[in-house]
């Protein structure tokens, strides 16, 4: 009990003398989920958005395949990441493993089929007499897409803070292809397992103090961007 | 309808002006130590002690190069090696080093610090081994009174120490009811050990790091066989065209450098009151420990 109340002291130390390691560590974190979130973003919602409007056959299978994704298993990613990227590997010319890149490469791994499955779900939802009304009123095929995707926006922004937890909060494959290099690849997940070994348990439950403060403030944004459109 | 419209494209385009800010900014940022960089596959202990957070900024600022520490076990540190994934390794696991050298992987193996390995369980110590001087003695008391024994599981440098203290003891734990193995760091390990109140094999850096919150007492010291020897080793280029070969000799040079040497001498000294290991550059493997 103590502990938790040490780790929350120390949680607020780092936060008000703005650490710079915390900081750094902090600002890390957030640019490559939020970078892995909007790689998966568009991935998600056009492919999403694509079986939802086409009939074709397997189509079952196909979203089967993509609600599966939703919980793809992490380490899982990265190991299949790392396995491709390092320098023995298919792609190991491009000589990014243990770099930031293929940190938002594993998370956007992670996130696309959450994305991806929410916003299919979502455009599946709407009624299906709209897509023919918005057809019969003039619009072209495009159009009608755009017009759908913005009537599901409350959905796809939950879909979007769900892709954005899911990896903000993912250590599995970010220690794997990032490999927690001080300075340069270490996120909050990534340094709360370590200082964990180290013992440092005061400092490991502050930085989980922050991750949640981040996660929240994301969300919070978000949330405020999605209910002020529900609420007109 | 339009106004809703309008309202909902400014909030779709606020958010990708937010995500793009992002993403610009991601790319500034990583874009600057793309060159010379080394990997650095290590053991948990030399980063759990914190000996290479004071280490590598000082080469980092002396040689302008990049180190990617990548902290394992020294099993799979010179796996890493052996695929040409790491440029330059420092480790702790004399006789799998010497396989991984004769194979080819490495060359220049260089002897950089010792300090050595500890038994440490629970203060009620259930098996009695405190002050037992032979290593494999203990080994034999704990096997005997069935006490619980963590073992790190993950073939790192402390493991292979661990086995071969098993082996010299005559004993199999593997699948024994007392013996679990955690498959974690030297750090991890020692927290579920001073949990369950077990007994484990750390190095001595890694735990006095640790002690303040551990429950863990050292009962076993000071015996030969327990000594813990690290290596550096550069990865072969003529195998690994790859790898980056000035790097990991500037590396491996700066480790057994004066300087570092002198540093590692004292370091931990003010923290915990004893160094955490000992310089040994130039000196000869058998000459250790005397």
């Amino acid at each position: 009990m103590e502990l938790i109340v040490q780790g929350i002291i120390k949680a607020f130390q780092l936060i008000i003398s703005l650490d710079p390691e915390v900081m750094g560590i902090t600002w890390l974190s957030l640019k490559i989920s939020g970078t892995a979130t909007f790689i998966s973003l568009f991935i998600g919602v056009s492919i999403g958005t694509l079986v939802a409007l086409t009939n074709f056959r397997g189509k079952r299978l196909v979203i089967s395949l993509i609600n599966t994704g939703m919980g793809l298993p992490p380490v899982v990613v990265g190991l299949f990441v790392t396995i491709l990227i390092w320098r023995s590997g298919p792609l190991g010319f491009l000589e990014i493993l243990y770099t930031p890149y293929a940190m938002i490469i594993a998370q956007a791994i992670i996130a696309t089929p959450i994305v991806m499955g929410i916003s299919l779900a979502a455009i599946q939802n709407l009624p299906p007499n709209l897509r023919l009304q918005i057809l019969s009123l003039g619009a072209s095929r495009l159009q009608m897409v755009w017009v759908l995707i913005k009537e599901s926006r409350l959905p796809l922004l939950a879909a979007v803070m769900a892709g954005f937890g899911g990896v903000i909060s993912e250590v599995g494959a970010s220690i794997m292809v990032g490999g927690n290099i001080k300075g340069y690849s270490r996120v909050l997940t990534t340094a709360t397992v370590m200082e964990t070994g180290k013992g440092n348990f005061d400092i490991a439950i502050a930085l989980g103090i922050i991750l949640l403060i981040l996660a929240f403030l994301v969300n919070l944004l978000l949330t405020q961007i999605q209910q002020r459109q529900h609420l007109r | 309808m339009i106004m809703k419209i309008f309202r909902s494209s400014k909030c779709v385009v606020i958010l990708m002006i937010v995500a793009a800010l992002v993403v610009l900014g991601t790319i500034n940022v990583f874009a600057a130590p793309k060159q010379k960089n080394i990997i650095l596959a290590t053991t948990t202990s030399t980063q759990d002690s914190g000996l290479l957070d004071t280490l590598l900024p000082i080469f980092e600022k002396e040689t302008g190069y990049f180190v990617k520490t990548i902290a394992v076990g020294s099993g799979q540190a010179m796996a890493m090696g052996q695929k040409g994934e790491a440029d330059v390794m420092l480790v702790h696991s004399p006789d799998a080093e010497k396989k991984f050298t004769e194979g080819g992987y490495g060359i220049n193996r260089r002897l950089v610090m010792h300090n050595d390995f500890i038994i440490v369980g629970p203060g009620s110590d259930p098996a009695k081994i405190k002050g037992v001087k032979s290593s494999t003695e203990a080994m034999k008391q704990i096997a005997k009174t069935g006490s619980l024994f963590l073992s790190r599981g993950d073939n790192s440098g402390t493991n292979s120490q661990e086995k071969k203290l098993w082996k010299a003891a005559g004993i199999t734990p593997a699948g024994q009811k007392w013996y679990q193995e955690t498959g974690l760091g030297m750090g991890h390990t020692l927290n579920v050990t001073s949990e369950k109140k077990g007994y484990t094999l750390a190095d001595r850096g890694t735990y006095l790091a640790m002690k303040k919150s551990l429950g863990l007492n050292i009962l076993v010291e000071g015996d030969a066989a327990l000594l813990n020897i690290y290596h550096v080793i550069e990865v072969n280029i003529a195998k690994w065209p790859k790898a980056n070969a000035e790097g990991a000799k500037a590396f491996a040079d700066f480790m057994v450098s004066k300087k570092t040497q002198d540093i590692i001498k004292t370091f931990g000294v003010d923290k915990f009151g004893s160094p955490l290991f000992f310089p040994d550059a130039g000196k000869k493997v058998e000459d250790l420990g005397k």
